[in-house]
Formats: C-alpha cells, sequence, structure tokens
C-alpha cells in the first residue's frame, strides 16, 4: 500500500471514529435518552449475545432464502427476456424504452398490492424482490448484446461461426461485463427492497425482526441487528465484487 | 473448373445504399470487373471512401452487391466461404477475453477444424509470423504490430486459399509497417495463396502485388491496372529500387486527380453539413 493508499485509509477509519466518539459521549455526557440512542456498550454487548448464540439465524435463513429465490428468478427471466428482446432491433425499439420506462416507477409501491396477492409470508418479499431486480437485469442484457462490436460478428461470420457458435463465443463474452454490472445492481436492489418489505408487513427475516424491536423500544438489541444487517450486506457486496473480478478473467 | 479459372472474378458489381429514387442514395461501387489469378497477389488502391472495402467485402461474400457477381473458383458467392476464404481486418478483431491462443483455436473451430487438428495448426501458424511466444497472451497486452501479426496468424490457420486484406497495416507507423510487409512478403511467397489486399499506402502495394488495380474517385471502379513484374519474395533492394520508385510515382499521377475529385465531393459534403448546422440553429430561434 502506497502513503497516499495508507492516507486514505486512516481518514476513512478516523470518519468512523469520529461517529462512535460522538455517539459515546451523546449517550453518557449528553442528555440523549438511553431509549432513542443507546450506550455504545450495551449494544456491543447485545451484538456479542446475539453473534454467540446464534439466535440470528432464522431471521437470517428467512432473509437469504427470500433473496436467493427472487434473484434467481429475476436473473433467468431478465437475460432470457433480455436476449430475445435483443434478437430484433424492433423489439429492441418497442421493448427497451418500455422496461427503461417502468424501471423508473417506485416499484415499492406495488407491495401492498403483493401482500394481498401472495401473503404476509416469504412469497411477497421474494415477488417484490424478483420484480425490482428484473429491471436493471433485463434492461443491461439488452444493453450488452445490442452493442457487441459489429467487427466481432463480421470476423465470426467470415470463419464461418454458426448461429450457436455465434451466440456462445462471441456475443455472451463479448456483452459479460455489461450483463455481470446487471446482475449486481439486481442482487442489491432486490436486497434491499427484501429488508424494505420485511419491515412493512412479515413474518419474519432480519427486516421484521428490527422492527419489532424498535417497537418493543428494545433499541439496544434493534441496533445490535441493524449492525448486523450492516455486515452482511459488506459481505454481499465483497462476493459480488469476487465474483465480477473473476468475470472479467481477461486484462481489460 | 480448370486451371485457367481464375480464383476470383468480379462481373459488373454496383453496389449501392439507399434507394434509386432517395436524393441521399451513395453508389460506392459502379460497374466494376476485376478476375484475380489464382496465386496472384493483387493490391486495390483509391482514394478514401472510394469503394475499396466494399469490393473487398463483397468479394469475400461478406455483403451481398445491389447488382453483379463474384465468382469464386468459377461459382457465384453471396454470403462467406469460411473454407475458401479467410479476412485480415484493419481493425484487430481478435476476441479480447480469449489468448492469442485460443483467439486461433476458436477461429478454426468455427470453420469446423477437428478438435485435435486445432492446436498444432495455431501453433504453427502462430510460428509463421513469430508469435510463438505469444501463445498465452491476452490481445490488449500486445502491440499493434502483433496483433495484426496475431490476425493473420489466425486466417493462416484456416488454411484458406484466398486471404482477402483490408488495410492490414494502416493503423501501424511507417517503420513497423515496412518490417511487416517484407515479413509477409516472404511469408505469402510460401504459402502461394491468392491474396487481394487494400492499402492506402503506394509504396506497399508495389512492394507486394503482383499487380496494383487503381479505383477512381465515388462511384469507384477500376481506373487502370499496373503490373509489376517482381518474383517473390520481394527483397528489400526491391524496396529502394528505382524500379519501385518509377512504379510509385506512375501510381501517384494515377491517383492524382482522383484524390482531388475526392476533396471536392467532401468540400461540398463539408459545405452541406455547416448549411444545415446553420439551419438547425435557425429553426431554434
Amino acid at each position: 500500500m502506497t502513503r497516499s493508499r495508507l492516507a486514505e485509509r486512516l481518514v476513512q477509519l478516523g470518519f468512523f471514529g469520529a461517529v462512535l466518539v460522538a455517539w459515546e459521549i451523546a449517550t453518557t455526557r449528553g442528555h440523549v435518552s438511553a431509549l432513542l440512542l443507546p450506550p455504545l456498550g450495551s449494544v456491543y454487548r447485545d451484538f456479542i449475545t446475539l453473534l454467540s448464540t446464534g439466535q440470528f439465524w432464522p431471521d437470517l435463513g428467512t432473509t437469504l432464502y427470500e433473496l436467493a429465490v427472487a434473484f434467481l428468478i429475476a436473473a433467468v427471466s431478465g437475460t432470457v427476456i433480455g436476449y430475445a428482446v435483443s434478437r430484433s432491433g424492433y423489439s429492441v425499439k418497442v421493448f427497451d424504452p418500455l422496461f427503461a420506462g417502468l424501471y423508473a416507477i417506485p416499484a415499492i409501491l406495488l407491495f401492498p398490492l403483493y401482500v394481498l396477492f401472495f401473503g404476509i409470508g416469504p412469497a411477497s418479499k421474494i415477488a417484490m424482490g424478483a420484480t425490482i431486480a428484473f429491471f436493471p437485469i433485463v434492461l443491461n442484457t439488452i444493453a450488452g448484446l445490442i452493442y457487441v462490436k459489429s467487427l466481432y460478428v463480421t470476423a465470426a461470420r467470415s470463419m464461418g461461426a454458426s448461429p450457436r457458435q455465434m451466440f456462445w463465443s462471441v456475443m455472451l463474452p463479448a456483452a459479460f461485463p455489461v450483463l455481470l454490472n446487471g446482475l449486481r445492481m439486481g442482487l442489491i436492489l432486490a436486497f434491499l427492497s427484501i429488508l424494505g418489505s420485511e419491515t412493512i408487513a412479515s413474518f419474519g427475516g432480519l427486516g421484521h425482526r428490527i422492527v419489532e424491536l424498535g417497537e418493543n423500544l428494545d433499541t439496544s438489541k434493534m441496533f445490535a441487528y441493524i449492525v448486523f444487517v450492516i455486515i452482511i450486506a459488506l459481505l454481499l457486496n465483497s462476493a459480488v465484487s469476487f465474483a465480477e473480478s473473476r468475470g472479467r478473467s481477461h486484462p481489460a | 473448373m480448370t486451371q485457367a479459372t481464375p480464383a476470383i472474378r468480379v462481373e459488373g458489381l454496383t453496389q449501392a445504399y439507399g434507394a434509386e429514387s432517395d436524393p441521399r442514395r451513395v453508389v460506392a461501387l459502379q460497374n466494376t470487373s476485376l478476375s484475380v489469378a489464382r496465386g496472384e497477389l493483387v493490391a486495390l488502391i483509391g482514394p478514401s471512401g472510394c469503394g475499396k472495402s466494399t469490393l473487398l467485402n463483397l468479394m469475400g461474400g461478406l455483403a451481398a452487391p445491389t447488382s453483379g457477381q463474384v465468382l469464386v473458383d468459377g461459382e457465384m458467392i453471396r454470403t462467406p466461404l469460411p473454407r475458401k476464404i479467410a479476412f485480415v481486418f484493419q481493425e484487430s478483431t481478435l476476441f479480447p477475453w480469449r489468448t492469442v491462443l485460443e483467439n486461433l483455436k476458436l477461429g478454426m473451430a468455427f470453420q469446423g477444424v477437428p478438435k485435435e487438428e486445432r492446436d498444432p495448426r495455431a501453433r504453427e501458424s502462430l510460428n509463421a509470423v513469430g508469435l510463438s511466444d505469444f501463445a498465452d497472451h491476452y490481445p490488449s497486452q500486445l502491440s499493434g504490430g502483433m496483433k495484426q501479426r496475431a490476425q493473420l496468424a489466425r486466417a493462416l490457420a484456416l488454411q484458406t486459399d484466398i486471404l482477402l486484406m483490408d488495410e492490414p497495416f494502416a493503423a501501424l507507423d511507417e517503420q513497423t509497417r515496412m518490417v511487416l510487409g517484407e515479413d509477409l512478403s516472404v511469408l505469402l511467397a510460401r504459402t502461394g495463396k491468392t491474396i487481394v489486399f487494400v492499402t492506402h499506402s503506394l509504396v506497399e502495394a508495389v512492394f507486394l502485388a503482383d499487380r496494383v488495380a487503381v479505383l477512381t474517385a465515388r462511384p469507384g471502379k477500376i481506373k487502370t491496372i499496373i503490373p509489376v513484374n517482381e518474383p517473390h519474395p520481394r527483397s528489400r533492394s526491391f524496396m529502394t529500387s528505382d524500379k519501385l520508385n518509377a512504379l510509385r510515382n506512375q501510381l501517384y499521377e494515377l491517383l492524382h486527380d482522383e484524390i482531388r475529385a475526392t476533396m471536392a465531393l467532401g468540400a461540398s459534403a463539408g459545405a452541406a453539413e455547416t448549411k444545415s448546422l446553420y439551419t438547425v440553429k435557425e429553426e431554434e430561434k
């Protein structure tokens, strides 16, 4: 790590340190109610208990299950539909703006409807996550496939590539970075929307647990869960970045 | 098919873009005919936008002509013939997500070469262009000259009788281009392929070709064909010879008027552009 990189890291760490110090001062010296902002020490103790007892497992399991199913639905339908649309210039002209327009609608507004359709259980969260993740995936699939350099296609055609070879050996790898970007956005949006929906109406999941703790004024434990979710989100992000760096196996 | 059948025969080829009634219709190539004998190396030279690349693409079946026909070994073609014709393009068309060796093997897979033959053939072609040490490099790790060698290797690995090259060295600096030209001359003399290549460089055309076909300004057609009459492979001394110089000068004289004509076309197109910009501004008010 160079000196400037080190300095950047120090400033970033300093920022978190400052937030924690301000928190500590506000709760010990200040007049902030422990109900609204619990002391750091108690959040820390609750966090350790949370980890050591493993009481997070059922909620984490529910949320990750919803995320996995929602993402799978969105990834498969998004790439397949995106591919189908990219096949003709006419359908791109029709569907690309249509999907882009729908993407702009705050889809979370559909959640009450999904609760009516699918109930308060995981199904409505899955539907929500899949709906929101579908759009970046389908849009990036279309964009990735239609902007493949035409010279690659011409060269492959001159060498006799069959339609199948053209798709698997030219179009897909050429579009892959853009496609992967859509999948990454889809996964993160699905995670956010599932957590959000769980806070609105749910029987379980991390979002639901946090709301429940808040409603019982068990704020220290609530913060412990929030920290836990942040860590899960960070892990998810690094997993995706890792997959992305593996996907781009060739030097740029 | 006899030995006398030309490898490529172009008959009355016209290529136009846009409908006949459309005022923006562009005729890239008009009633062009040309015959390329087996094992012959023909250079196409002409002013920018004269339809050289169009002619080359039509010869390789990458496009279908508006009228006229292309006969390869006496048979009419309108689609690519991967077993007979290989291309080398001006810009690198190596796939960046595959190594050089994998690029060569993929080309052969497209062409239908049995799997077990691909690796030895790919290595042999890389060896022929002097890129053996770069087999496992990705295209982005190669210089411009090396990329063009790799593209040539990919075309050679396909073992076609005909090689069509569209300004293969245009993106390279003059020194690299001269050395690659020498290498190419030696390499191609050995393979005995029929070759048509497009170039902007008068020296390159004379140095490499058996005949140089000079195209007119758009709409392009063949103005003259100059024979070079010099055995292959061409040596370095040919590059500096009076003969090459005289032929180059002759080409320059032939091309000069055509280049002027093209520039006049360009000037009028430029004027139209200025005018339309002006109209847009007027409309905004």
